[in-house]
């Protein structure tokens, strides 16, 4: 996003998605530009069907077939979406491997969890059964699984929630990548449980340099992980900046408006702030601005256009007519 | 005391119930309820384990706690869709279900539920309108009557009729259908509503619509609600008092300003201490506490919390601490040994 980056981890252009089918298309992501740089934590924050989840997987391409990608991603150097199934299959889970949601349903169950990390390990590094399970080993102490010597032999359902994502995280550390995408990976998980996973990700994200892209809808998650945030809605970046910057003092009404919907420590004899109606059908999405219709500060212009990213400081970015240029 | 000041006229009446003033609109005396493991004999998951409270006529009462706590099976109970396997319940100062009370029935004409999934609660083969007028329809109302009851029901709700009525549930957002179960739920003009995470599946900003629509409908129509959710901040927001649940039984009871001021019980102080602060400036830089909460089939002897608990001594493991009221007032109660020195030592909850 910013001129001076040189060379960045990530960097994404101009992406869109569209899911094409016989009655209708939905927009899922409308032209989301986005860079990462390692050792840099990026959230991807918004509601339900903004696009985020999206987003995320088309930078591993790991979406169906008839989903149309267009735009560039570019992964160290690489384009994305000019490779081939093989360079692909390299790609995932080596320079860049994912986090799922639901660790229950990502982990295979008939397999034990020590066996799946050591697949990855053997189908990326070319090693032996006996090495790979001395590294699975090392991933599951690396992570802090308790006795790991005896969890490398359970099956998945065996476990606590708390320690499948653990052994989730294992094996998409195992090939060291360089950029590590996670889907809510906190938010199946109890909230002692979340707290420990996020202090976890962001000791292993610091100590091994990665870049990371952190999807969730929980702000208070953001806060706490997050370097950069980046607002979604309607499959659209609607503001970016720097995490204190964009949760300390929204620029977009649409994040103005999530945060003071976001019940923490309100007086109990109060309305709480809404954001009316609800967010547009990516079927049918309306003219212009995709949240004009809900937006308190709406403008004639609103209507006609969609707003183009405007920028306060380099690495400051919100895309709404009611904000003053400059 | 001020905090319901909205409702502030009814508090100070409120609070003499508590104390065995006239009585409560709920009393759950020790409900328990175990699921037997297949296979497993002799085994069951301790899901209700021994849970006493009252509920206070217009009061909200929280009930707040993890996965697996027991917080569900509690609200299933309270309207005998589980029947428990021992216990009392008194609603309006007659028991349920026992000679010389009142027939579940009639429990169930006053007291309602609202589901967490609004999708799979309401019946995907009937238009809202008649999913919301069956209630009263089978409670005695003429179609007629039924229909005028669902109509204004749903405007209540904020869904104007003509709109939404007709629509099937798959017609809806998710918000609005949570709108439509609490119209259903509210159809039979019941005392009581039991909310099961009503908004923990709703998108934030539709969450707070909702919340507040509670907050109106609570006012107007004199309710008391049960409002159980695993999510602190919006117990904060609902509740006149709140319930602590760890694996099937209630380790803190208080008003909500006590219990979040001045947590007593350690898994309190650490689901406290748990909550993202909103300030990247303000990280947690430690786990308030390591582990996940124990399997409910075969929950830890003593204090069913001592293997997680940081302050953890011998007398945690062999003996099982009673909820006691705390020094702070005749209403907040904690179930732990170590309270004292737990409150010496300097609370987690304080950051």
């Amino acid at each position: 996003m910013t001129a001076n980056d040189a060379a960045p981890l990530l960097a994404v252009d101009d992406l869109s998605v569209r899911f094409v089918g016989r009655e209708a298309t939905v927009h899922a992501v409308n032209g989301v530009d986005l860079t990462v740089q390692a050792g840099e934590v990026l959230c991807i924050l918004g509601e339900s069907g903004c696009g985020k989840s999206v987003t995320l997987r088309a930078m591993l391409r790991l979406l169906p077939r008839r989903a149309a990608i267009t735009g560039r991603i570019h992964v160290a150097g690489r384009d994305v979406l000019a490779m081939s199934p093989r360079e692909l299959r390299d790609l995932r889970g080596g320079l860049v491997s994912m986090v799922f949601q639901e660790p229950m349903t990502a982990l295979d169950p008939v397999y034990t969890v020590g066996r799946q990390i050591a697949e990855t390990v053997c189908r990326h590094t070319g090693c032996n059964r006996a090495a790979a399970r001395r590294r699975a080993l090392e991933l599951l102490e690396l992570v802090r699984v308790p006795s790991a010597g005896r969890r490398l032999d359970a099956y998945p359902h065996e476990l606590s929630g708390g320690l499948r994502q653990r052994a989730m995280i294992a094996m998409a550390l195992s090939c060291n990548p360089r950029l590590l995408l996670a889907d809510e990976p906190t938010t199946a998980l109890d909230a002692t449980v979340q707290v420990q996973i996020l202090i976890l990700l962001r000791r292993l994200q610091r100590e091994l340099g990665m870049g990371m892209i952190f999807v969730t809808h929980d702000l208070g998650v953001a806060a706490e992980i997050a370097d950069r945030v980046a607002v979604m809605y309607a499959g659209r970046i609607v503001e970016s900046g720097p995490a204190a910057e964009v949760l300390g003092g929204p620029a977009h009404p649409y994040t103005a408006g999530l945060l003071a919907s976001t019940i923490h420590d309100q007086a109990d004899n109060r309305d709480i702030e809404v954001i009316s109606g609800s967010p547009p059908d990516l079927r049918r999405l309306p003219q212009g601005c995709s949240f004009a219709p809900r937006c308190s500060r709406r403008r004639a212009e609103c209507r006609d256009a969609t707003p183009t990213p405007r920028f306060s400081s380099p690495d400051r970015m919100a895309a709404c007519f009611a904000i003053a240029d400059g | 005391m001020d905090y319901r000041s909205s409702d502030g006229s009814t508090i100070d009446r409120h609070d003499q119930y508590d104390h065995g003033g006239p009585a409560p609109l709920l009393v759950a005396r020790n409900l328990r309820k175990h699921f037997p493991v297949k296979g497993a004999r002799g085994k069951a998951v301790r899901a209700v384990d021994g849970v006493s409270f009252t509920v206070a006529k217009g009061e909200t009462l929280g009930i707040v706690g993890e996965s697996g706590c027991g917080k569900s099976t509690l609200a299933r109970l309270l309207l005998h869709l589980l029947v428990p396997d021992a216990g009392e319940l008194i609603f309006g100062g007659e028991a349920v279900g026992a000679a010389g009370g009142i027939a579940v029935k009639t429990l169930r004409r006053q007291a309602q539920m609202v589901f967490q999934d609004s999708a799979a609660s309401l019946n995907p083969r009937l238009p809202v309108r008649d999913s919301v007028a069956f209630g009263p329809f089978v409670q005695g109302s003429t179609k007629d009557e039924a229909r005028a009851i669902a109509r204004d029901i749903l405007s209540r709700v904020g869904l104007d009729p003509d709109m939404f009525g007709p629509r099937y549930p798959h017609e809806l957002s998710g918000g609005q259908k949570q709108r439509v179960n609490i119209a259903r739920a509210l159809a039979v003009k019941p005392r009581l509503l039991i909310l099961d995470e009503p908004v923990s599946a709703l998108d934030k900003s539709v969450e707070a619509q909702v919340l507040n629509l509670l907050r109106v409908l609570k006012r107007q129509l004199g309710l008391t609600l049960v409002f159980i959710s695993h999510d602190l901040n919006v117990v904060r927001y609902v509740s006149r008092r709140v319930a602590v649940m760890y694996l099937g039984r209630i380790v803190e009871f208080g008003p909500v300003k006590a219990i979040f001021e001045r947590p007593q019980h350690p898994y309190t102080q650490a689901l406290l201490a748990s909550r993202p602060s909103m300030d990247p400036a303000r990280r947690i830089e430690m786990p308030p506490i390591t582990g996940d909460p124990p399997n409910p089939i075969d929950p830890p002897a003593g204090c069913r919390f001592h293997p997680r608990c940081p302050f953890v001594e011998a007398i945690c493991e062999t003996a099982d601490p009673a909820l006691r009221v705390v020094e702070d007032g005749k209403s907040h109660f904690a179930a732990c040994h170590l309270r004292d020195r737990v409150l010496g030592r300097g609370r987690l909850a304080d950051a």
